[in-house]
């Protein structure tokens, strides 16, 4: 099926409750594509994402910033798209729960984030009535494993500018693996472990920014092989003083 | 400080909260755990009368007479059974309760499973060639079997026609020794199970079992281990259950065996041993159809794979002979490729495609039945199992209506496939490359269609066993057929004559039906 690419719209958004509370909200349009083979790509609202971001701690400490940031969350999906056609599909189409825990150091323009989150995913339903994982099931009801997101990053970040480098690792908590020769399915044990770049530019025209990141995965564990490049921009409509919404647009490819 | 015990807080609330959220929806009531136990409403003790399929008696093959229920080794049977119950576990019950819905509904979903196991293509050599798995060495890369629709369908139907020989022989003998079951020789023993009114010996549960294990043991010969464990989990959940003693089980299982035997050797000289083919049928099949001045069917896959079982056309059938298929069976030509209709067709599928709704890509998947599932023959068995199960059919009467479904879907596979080399005609997206599929596109020739075939003859076995199902069946095999144009990977002509030919087959199933003795 040669290469498999998707490429995301995402609107966001980002209100101050208050200086150290935040909340956001994410929702991407998906469209995915083969190069080669006869599957058909798919497209679609995929889910909405919201946050509470909380600042917990603030303390200065040897002329740098450190901060312990909280965030929780909730995502579900907005349309009823088909999860099980993979790897075209455009998201799992399960409900999370998100839990993040946060420690960010950041001195003069230098910083140092480490985070480490977990998802909670409800059950998922396909629109067979029975499948195989490593027993038969007679239900189109499919428990889908938790997750965990450890993710490193560091480098220099300005008023205008960030230049970051970033380690990220997502561990499937459970799960089956792909047999040899079969399709992926919606409660594999996905595992990647990847690094990347990003640098974002905060243009001098009011509320538009672009950003440029790179990543390649080193290890994974039914999951393509993904490198990537993605380009997007992001215009702020201020709405208020508080209330920010941005639009982004990238691309994304990645190697089967 | 504070702050940081109001952050540990929070964190834990949400922690918490996900675990609630977890633990509330997570767990999953499966379809097959609810079947009812068998308590039939027609016991069929004459089951022992009806026609078999291959045995040329009921009593073609021996069975010993039993012991007396007052002699001192029954007594120590009634007692193996009485130290099972001393303390029966919930799992115990459990397992009694999944054995008790029937001997034949469970190994058909044992065979189910397995099927969908082994439902996964050879990955290709490094040449690009393709490796075929070897039922010698079942074990090494690529495994034995590749359990495709076609060998799928052959298997279920051995599976069902060696249980129903099983059951004749059996309820014949029931019948001729008449020997009591143990709860009514000793009232001392529990019935976890809904009492018999047949005699216990042979046992009917064991007959099947042992008919099974032979079949799923020459149609699975890598998993002989676990079709074993299965079997020994069947007879101790017999025993727990104060159903049967162990003689009742030996017997069964022994006349099973022997009676599996005749089915195994008919399978080893159907010919579906050579269904692969080989390099010389292959280009012949190309060349035959460029003969005919037609567009021959290629293989879209990556490198280029021999078509699926091009030969599977001539394995010997259950209802037909060879002769009939092509006279009476073999669908007439399908739209020329040049012609304007099939051009009509190709757009028609291209259309779809194009617009297709969130409804009929779920028709399109419900159906697929593609890699790593029981197949469209399996799909069938199951809507056949929850609909037997609610008729409270005998243990003989699952196997009987069991049995013309699947030899009828086996031969709809044979004539199907007859059709599929015969004509070999390309798919849509062979003649049109900007059709894509929202399913598997299987690698071989489009006309006729194997889920219509398979379906059609499926709704008419159906529709003669539960009458008053008969245009439900009809309907869901008329969206299975469909469910193929949805996906993009066949005509119309594929389907709507695939659904005629295979009615045309399960009419050969009704017929032995009708005169088999179990009407």
């Amino acid at each position: 099926m040669g290469r498999v690419s998707a490429t995301n719209f995402m609107l966001m958004g980002n209100y101050g409750l208050t200086k150290k509370i935040n909340l956001l909200f994410g929702l991407p349009y998906v469209k995915t594509k083969a190069s080669a083979g006869n599957m058909a790509g798919q497209k679609g609202l995929q889910d909405l994402s919201l946050f509470v971001k909380w600042v917990a701690y603030e303390k200065h400490i040897a002329k740098g910033d450190l901060k312990a940031i909280a965030t929780g969350g909730y995502s579900a999906p907005m349309s009823n798209y088909n999860a099980d056609f993979l790897p075209l599909s455009i998201g799992l189409h399960s409900k999370n729960l998100i839990v993040r825990a946060m420690v960010d150091y950041q001195r003069n323009h230098l910083f140092a984030t480490a985070s480490y989150t977990y998802i909670a995913r409800s059950n998922v339903t396909i629109d067979r009535n029975t499948y195989y994982t490593t027993e038969m099931h007679y239900t189109n009801e499919v428990k889908m494993p938790d997750a965990s997101q450890f993710n490193f990053r560091a480098g220099y970040r300005s008023e205008t500018i960030i230049a970051e480098a970033i380690f990220n690792q997502w561990t499937t908590l459970g799960g089956f693996d792909i047999p040899r020769n079969g399709m992926p399915f919606v409660s594999n044990k996905m595992n990647a472990t990847s690094i990347g770049l990003n640098v974002k530019y905060e243009t001098p025209v009011n509320g538009l920014s672009v950003i440029a990141n790179g990543s390649t995965t080193l290890a994974g564990r039914n999951v393509g092989q993904a490198t990537g490049f993605n380009a997007g921009v992001f215009y702020i409509l201020d709405f208020s003083k508080k209330m920010k919404k941005e639009k982004k647009a990238d691309g994304k490819t990645e190697k089967k | 400080m504070k702050k940081i015990f109001l952050l540990v807080t929070i964190l834990a609330v949400l922690i918490t909260g996900s675990a609630l959220f977890n633990s509330c929806s997570k767990s999953i009531d499966e379809q097959n755990m609810d079947y009812p136990m068998i308590n039939p409403i027609r016991v069929d003790a004459n089951a022992g009368t009806w026609k078999p399929i291959l045995l040329t008696t009921a009593n073609e093959f021996a069975c010993a007479t039993p012991i007396a229920t007052t002699s001192p080794d029954y007594i120590v049977q009634l007692n193996e059974i009485k130290s099972f119950q001393n303390q029966i576990t919930t799992d115990e019950r459990k397992l009694v309760e999944y054995w008790g819905a029937g001997a034949v509904l469970r190994w058909n979903e044992i065979m189910r499973e397995l099927v969908a196991l082994h439902n996964l293509p050879p990955y290709q050599n490094p040449d690009g060639s393709y490796p075929f798995p070897s039922a010698n060495n079942p074990l090494a890369y690529p495994t034995f079997p590749f359990a495709n629709p076609p060998y799928a369908a052959r298997a279920y139907a051995y599976l069902s026609a060696a249980q129903y020989d099983a059951c004749v022989g059996t309820y014949f003998y029931k019948q001729q020794f008449n020997r009591s079951a143990p709860f009514n020789v000793d009232a001392t023993i529990q019935t976890l199970l809904p009492k018999s009114t047949l005699p216990s010996y042979p046992s009917e549960d064991a007959a099947v079992l042992g008919a099974s294990v032979e079949i799923l043991k020459l149609m699975f010969p890598g998993d002989q281990d676990y079709i074993n464990q299965r079997a020994e989990e069947h007879k101790r959940a017999r025993l727990i259950a104060g159903a049967n003693v162990r003689s009742d089980l030996d017997a069964g299982e022994a006349l099973g065996k022997l009676i599996a035997a005749k089915f195994v050797t008919r399978a080893r000289g159907d010919r579906a041993g050579a269904a692969a083919g080989n390099a010389t049928l292959w280009a012949k099949l190309k060349s035959d159809c460029i003969a005919r001045g037609e567009t021959p069917w290629i293989s879209q896959e990556a490198p280029e794979r021999p078509p699926m079982l091009p030969a599977f056309g001539v394995v010997r059938a259950f209802l037909f002979d060879s002769l009939t298929l092509v006279n009476s069976i073999r669908p007439p030509a399908p739209p020329s490729t040049s012609s304007q209709k099939f051009k009509d067709e190709t757009e028609e599928i291209y259309q779809i495609t194009k617009n297709l709704t969130r409804e009929q890509l779920r028709i399109a998947n419900f159906w697929a039945d593609g890699l790593r599932t029981y197949t469209p023959p399996g799909h069938w068995n199951y809507i056949a199992a929850i609909d037997f199960a609610q008729q409270s059919f005998s243990e003989a009467r699952w196997a009987r209506n069991y049995a013309l479904l699947n030899m009828a879907i086996m031969d709809a596979g044979i004539a199907c496939w007859d059709a599929k080399n015969f004509y070999y005609n390309p798919r849509p997206m062979q003649m049109d490359p900007r059709i894509k599929t929202g399913i598997g596109l299987p690698n071989f020739p489009s006309y006729i269609s194997g889920h219509s075939t398979f379906s059609g003859a499926a709704a008419t076995v159906l529709g003669y066993i539960v009458p008053g199902r008969a245009q439900a069946y009809a309907d869901m095999a008329k969206e299975a057929s469909v469910s193929r144009m949805y996906g993009a990977i066949h005509f119309r002509s594929d389907c709507e004559i695939g659904i005629t030919t295979g009615n045309k087959v399960g009419a050969f199933a009704v017929a032995r039906g009708h005169i088999d003795g179990a009407e």
